[in-house]
């Protein structure tokens, strides 16, 4: 059971778990939306002395800051206990795209040239996991809500405005991968 | 300790995201280039069951662990908040490999470069709310 588990899950396997997890929360009384925790940090930190947005009772949303606690958890449970250390099996036509651009095949679950601690020491790394990570933050709120609160939470509703936000995830990450990631690499 | 299901829920979700190799950069390239059903086939899978156990609640009208209905909010209209902030977050997701989720995942996993991105989304969400009211929503 373990070595199964500790296998690459099957698309259709992890898609059921995701589900699952929306499902839990909606029986606990939440909904399923992780970049809401961004603003509940803004607020925990006092961000709403100044400003209205983060004026809110965010203690009310401790069981969403408990929920990411858990993820942290569960990455590093599965890094510990759950993993074969092998490389991703991306397809071969990704690899040699990305060879083009100098990024190298897997070698683990992260590309060495972006997310090595020596990388972070390149402008080019730092400038990718900051202002990357800037555009994370920003667009979520302003779309209100990510891959969890739009494209699971809001599509499984059969909610028109998450079609949207989702079709607007694809058209800034398809700018990214064939312009950007190429003037940058 | 009524809080120790979500965090139980979290960890479930960490495990999920990382074996399914949906917090990999290389996943989420392979996915924008159209070369691969593995992401499709996961999110495909979370939104059919998802809608399913949906219209079961709806239909039925079930109520959570503690007796009330579960309620879905409907979004509110607009097209401009999502859109532009929708392609303002795809921006990004593509050049770290991470939703809001797998920031986290991946730094319980042991990559310590995602705190940066952390510190960019918090930066990121804090401008959101600073300059909200001049923005089209």
């Amino acid at each position: 059971m373990l070595e199964l588990i500790r296998q690459p899950w099957a698309w259709y396997t992890s898609g059921a778990v995701i589900a699952l997890v929306m499902i839990l929360l909606l029986f606990f009384g939440k909904s399923f939306g992780f970049s809401s925790n961004l603003r509940i940090m803004c607020a925990a930190c006092g961000a709403g002395k100044n400003i209205p947005f983060f004026d809110f009772d965010w203690r009310s949303q401790t069981w969403n800051l408990l929920f990411l606690v858990g993820a942290i958890l569960g990455g590093f449970i599965s890094s510990e206990f759950l993993s074969t250390g092998e490389a991703v099996q991306i397809s071969q036509a990704t690899v040699q795209d990305l060879q083009q651009l100098g990024i190298s095949a897997p070698d683990g679950l992260q590309p060495e040239e972006i997310f090595s601690l020596e990388a972070l020491f390149s402008v080019r790394s730092f400038l990718i996991l900051l202002l990357g990570g800037f555009m994370i933050g920003f667009g979520t709120r302003y779309a209100g809500g990510c891959t969890s609160g739009h494209a699971i939470s809001g599509l499984s509703n059969l909610q028109l405005p998450s079609l949207i936000a989702v079709i607007g995830f694809f058209i800034g990450g398809l700018f990214t991968t064939f312009v950007l990631l190429p003037l940058l690499f | 300790m009524k809080g120790i299901k979500f965090l139980l829920t979290g960890v479930l979700f960490g495990i999920v995201m990382t074996k399914s190799e949906a917090i990999s950069w290389y996943r989420i390239q392979e996915m924008f280039r159209f070369q691969s059903f593995h992401m499709y086939g996961i999110i495909g899978t979370a939104v059919v069951l998802g809608a399913i156990a949906t219209f079961i609640i709806k239909k039925y009208k079930l109520r959570d662990y503690e007796g009330n209905p579960i309620v879905f909010t409907p979004k509110e209209k607009s097209v401009p908040r999502y859109l532009i902030g929708g392609i303002i977050f795809g921006l990004g997701w593509a050049l770290t490999g991470a939703c809001p989720g797998p920031l986290f995942v991946n730094l319980g996993y042991g990559y310590l470069s995602f705190l940066l991105a952390i510190a960019g989304a918090l930066a990121g969400t804090y401008f959101y709310g600073l300059i909200r009211d001049r923005l089209p929503h």
